[in-house]
């Protein structure tokens, strides 16, 4: 039946509308009998891609399923989601990675895009069958051993080797072990000495990012750096840029808001990895999207159960919510990133990052993946009114600024007046 | 609101107090073995000018302490934390003498009560008398005097406050 | 006050009536009936994660001298690994109805996280490596006893304070109550953020313990552990006596009436020299008799008075 997008801010410019035929493309003119949404005063934009989610399942469906994620996924105005390899069992065959293709497509509100494991179980030491994943249906490009660092120089070297037969990309948590070790959790600085808290320091971050662009060089192949996190990897990324080195690199909207001072209450929602850091380096990252040294946004959406963050700072998991948010924060911490430099680092960017050529764009032809915005409303974020099955959200009593309205996957709505509509 | 009536000027209570030094030293039968221990807050500077009155008439001079009962009160839990005051119990100690509890007003002897418990605690006195400037009657528990400044009959709802130079700048006791 | 989880929720005024009534506190340890009724009636519970003989028994005497009824729970390493979250197993605890609960945690935080989930009194009875400010109260109290006021007084505080928790209530008791302090530590046992700490909070920092020595009007030393050996914070057992020990020759430096403070227990002979531990201007076994009473003036502040 189609639908006509009437009056909506392309991309934030002028109005226009858009239409969108049975099939679920966009087209030129309208259909036939088609639905009219009227978008006055809604900025539209492609469909939001997340590099970084962890869906949970298989292995903890009790803090979020792919159903649960991809719901939340939708309200945040995303069309497609990576999900993290580091489940239980690990995304690190062929099998493991189809069938969470498989599940995401019979959900049905996002595409739900396999991340593959570096090496075998998230040891660091062999790497897992990237070549099978990559030529299974799920057809995976990004491979990361996410919540580890590949650690080992050798490791890491053969891995971005070896994917280039199949243009992957390997995604790093840049976490150099030696220096931050597993109860690492605050950033190391005055913070972390007066709090008593285990030091996490930017240099070890730096020095995996300082050392994987030099591997990407040596090697011809392509990295990707997670969840950026210090003014110290920004310099990095520009050097490495400038040299013409294939790498691109994420940040995620906690990290472009949120600061290391948030845990003297030592509350854990605000205990993630990497941790979060000071204003100085939080001024950087901001910098740094704005002007495409980090390429993308990346939510490293992280659902835990209460109990699972009910323990003391230290012994508590890691990690928070994003997904809900993502644009809101992005918004609130950026508000005078333009609209297609939203629609840049939260979609067109990610997506060609991620392989997924039906993301990122808006042109005529490519299947309707559009979500469309309250742009200037600010709205206070409620934790329980979230559709993830998880609360740990750093957002809860905020004002933040903008409003997915409306998702548009493949034609469909997933998200319609702010609310799922299946 | 009423004025305050002054019940006790200060020669009335240096009157008093010559007496009951008197009846202490008639009762016991001279100041061997007498203990005074004064009860926080007027209680002590009482039992000082008591012990100055005996020293004046026997030559000798008579132990003298401080006691603090906040931690045996039986209200504690019904107000705020309260902050104690010291104990000082003389070099000789309570084993076997005579104690002289000496307070300002005897009211409901809750605070008397407290302060026999807390003796039970410090040692065993061969007899515990009680001292006081005022009784104003009102008992809740079946403790009496042996030495009373004033018997003063007063409403539950009114009250007595003995001012003393020592704490207060002057000497007297007002009804109110 | 509700809790006693740091010495940052103390002002000076309560801080200088917690020690008032530890004084009288003091003389109860010297009767022959050591037993107050104030706290009858109430039960605090000892809950410990993490094995300490010494500030376990002492809060278990202070309760007891205040004539509550003490339960000690030793947690040690029980509800996290089967899988328990800290929560479940102190709301477990406390739904048996208690009115104080004493927390010993190996994590940084859990006391401040506890109080936020029970009704009961939390009383820090030591919390990873941030607090125990009840040994910071203890060695003021003692201190303040030796020298009478602090305020203008100096003290060094010596050895890894890193991984100190007795330091890190220390600085804050200590500037709190006006004595200038210096801290002393090998540059891999200095916490992290301490140049921009020590200039926010009014307290000095060097490596050289013979020039802070003859300075001191009091000298803490802190206790080492070997294992940090392991971590790569300094080489030997040796090289860190030679550097930053109370030896023999260094108890020289010091002035002859200058308490010497330890929390225990003590390395004998790699962080403080048996002449120093044992010398007359030692007051270790002196921490301990206070440490009884500062924890029954907690206590009884916390407990005796109206619920909240």
């Amino acid at each position: 039946m189609g639908i006509v997008i009437r009056g909506a801010s392309v991309l934030g410019q002028t109005s226009q509308d858009l239409y969108v035929d049975d099939d679920g493309v966009l087209v030129d003119e309208a259909p036939d009998g088609a639905e009219i949404l009227d978008a006055d005063g809604l900025v539209a934009l492609p469909g939001f891609v997340d590099l970084h989610t962890h869906l949970r399942e298989p292995g903890r469906e009790d803090a979020e399923t792919i159903l649960s994620g991809s719901r939340a996924a939708a309200v945040g105005g995303f069309t497609a989601v990576l999900a993290m390899a580091n489940t239980s069992p690990v995304t690190d065959t062929a099998e493991a990675a189809l069938r969470v293709w498989e599940l995401g497509r019979e959900v049905g509100l996002v595409d739900v895009q396999p991340v593959g494991a570096v090496t075998k179980g998230l040891a660091g030491e062999e790497l897992a069958e990237l070549g099978l994943m990559a030529r299974s249906r799920a057809a995976v490009r990004v491979f990361s051993d996410d919540g580890k660092c590949v650690h080992d120089a050798r490791v890491m070297r053969r891995a971005l080797e070896y994917v280039k037969a199949f243009g992957g990309v390997v995604s790093q948590h840049a976490q150099d072990p030696s220096l931050a070790g597993p109860t690492a959790c605050c950033h190391e600085g005055e913070t972390s000495g007066r709090l008593g808290l285990p030091g996490w320091p930017g240099i070890a971050e730096e020095i995996i990012v300082a050392r994987d662009v030099m591997l990407a060089r040596h090697t011809g192949s392509r990295v990707h750096i997670a969840h950026v996190t210090t003014a110290g990897s920004v310099e990095v990324l520009r050097w490495a840029k400038a040299q013409g080195i294939n790498v691109t690199a994420e940040v995620t909207p906690h990290h472009l808001l949120l600061t290391t001072d948030l845990l003297s209450g030592y509350d854990p929602t605000y205990k993630v990895n990497p941790p979060l850091r000071p204003q100085e380096d939080v001024d950087a990252l901001r910098a740094a999207l704005a002007d495409g040294t980090i390429d993308v946004v990346a939510t490293d959406h992280a659902p835990h159960a209460r109990h699972d963050k009910e323990h003391a700072f230290v012994d508590a998991a890691f990690g928070m919510l994003g997904l809900e948010t993502a644009l809101s924060v992005v918004r609130t911490a950026l508000p005078e990133l333009s609209w297609s430099d939203v629609a840049r680092v939260m979609s067109t960017t990610p997506a060609r990052i991620a392989g997924l050529a039906d993301h990122g764009s808006l042109e005529i032809g490519t299947r309707a993946h559009v979500v469309l915005v309250d742009p200037e409303v600010s709205v206070t974020v409620d934790r329980d009114a979230s559709v993830s099955l998880s609360r740990n959200n750093p957002w809860h009593g905020r004002a933040l600024t903008s409003r997915v309205v409306h998702t548009v996957y493949g034609g469909q709505f997933t998200v319609r007046d702010g609310a799922l509509s299946a | 609101m009423a004025e305050p009536r002054i019940v006790l000027d200060s020669g009335d209570i240096a009157r008093a107090l010559t007496r009951i030094a008197h009846e202490i030293l008639e009762r016991n039968k001279g100041a061997t073995d007498l203990v005074l221990l004064g009860l926080h807050t007027r209680g002590v500077p009482l039992a000082h000018r008591i012990a100055e009155r005996i020293q004046a008439v026997e030559g000798a001079g008579v132990a003298v302490g401080e006691l603090d009962v906040t931690m045996y009160r039986d209200d504690l839990r019904n107000q705020p934390t309260r902050r104690p005051h010291r104990t000082v119990i003389p070099s000789v100690g309570i084993d076997d003498k005579v104690v002289v509890l000496v307070d300002d007003v005897l009211f409901s002897g809750r605070t008397v009560r407290s302060a026999l418990d807390s003796l039970a605690d410090l040692g065993r006195p061969r007899a515990v008398r009680l001292a006081v400037l005022v009784d104003r009657g009102h008992r809740e528990l079946p403790i009496r005097a042996d030495h009373v400044g004033k018997n003063l009959p007063s409403a539950r709802a009114e009250r007595v406050s003995v001012a003393l130079t020592e704490v207060d700048g002057s000497d007297e006791v007002t009804i109110v | 006050m509700k809790h006693l989880l740091s010495i940052n929720d103390l002002s000076v005024e309560e801080i200088a009536h917690i020690f008032e009534t530890a004084s009288e506190m003091h003389d109860v340890q010297k009767r022959e009936v050591k037993k107050l009724p104030v706290l009858r009636g109430r039960t605090v519970v000892n809950m410990f994660f993490e094995d300490s003989t010494r500030t376990r028994s002492s809060f278990e005497i202070a309760g007891k001298w205040l004539s509550a009824d003490v339960i000690n729970i030793s947690a040690k390493g029980s509800s996290a690994s089967k899988g328990e979250s800290l929560r479940d197993t102190v709301l477990t605890v406390c739904a048996m109805g208690i009115d104080g609960l004493v927390i010993r945690h190996p994590a940084s935080g859990a006391a401040h996280q506890v109080s936020q989930w029970v009704d009961a009194a939390v009383v820090n009875a030591g919390d990873g490596m941030h607090e125990h400010p009840t040994q910071a109260l203890l060695d003021a109290y003692t201190l303040q006893r030796r020298l009478g006021s602090l305020a203008g007084r100096h003290v060094a505080i010596i050895g890894d304070l890193t991984h100190s928790r007795v330091f890190r209530s220390n600085i804050q008791c200590l500037t709190k109550l006006g004595a200038e302090v210096t801290v002393v530590a090998p540059p891999t046992l200095m916490p992290s953020g301490i140049d921009s700490w020590s200039r926010t909070a009014g307290f000095a920092t060097s490596y050289d313990v013979d020039a802070v020595l003859p300075q001191a009007d009091a000298v803490m030393m802190l206790r080492v552990q070997r294992e940090r050996m392991a971590g790569g914070f300094f080489p030997s057992a040796r090289e860190y006596t030679v550097g930053y020990g109370l030896t023999r020759d260094r108890l020289r430096l010091l002035k002859p009436d200058a308490p010497i403070c330890h929390p225990g227990p003590m390395n004998r002979g790699l962080e403080i020299a048996a002449d120093a531990a044992d010398a007359a201007q030692s007051v270790v076994l002196e921490q301990v008799s206070s440490g009884l009473a500062v924890r029954m003036s907690v206590l009884y502040h916390l407990l005796a008075g109206e619920e909240s």
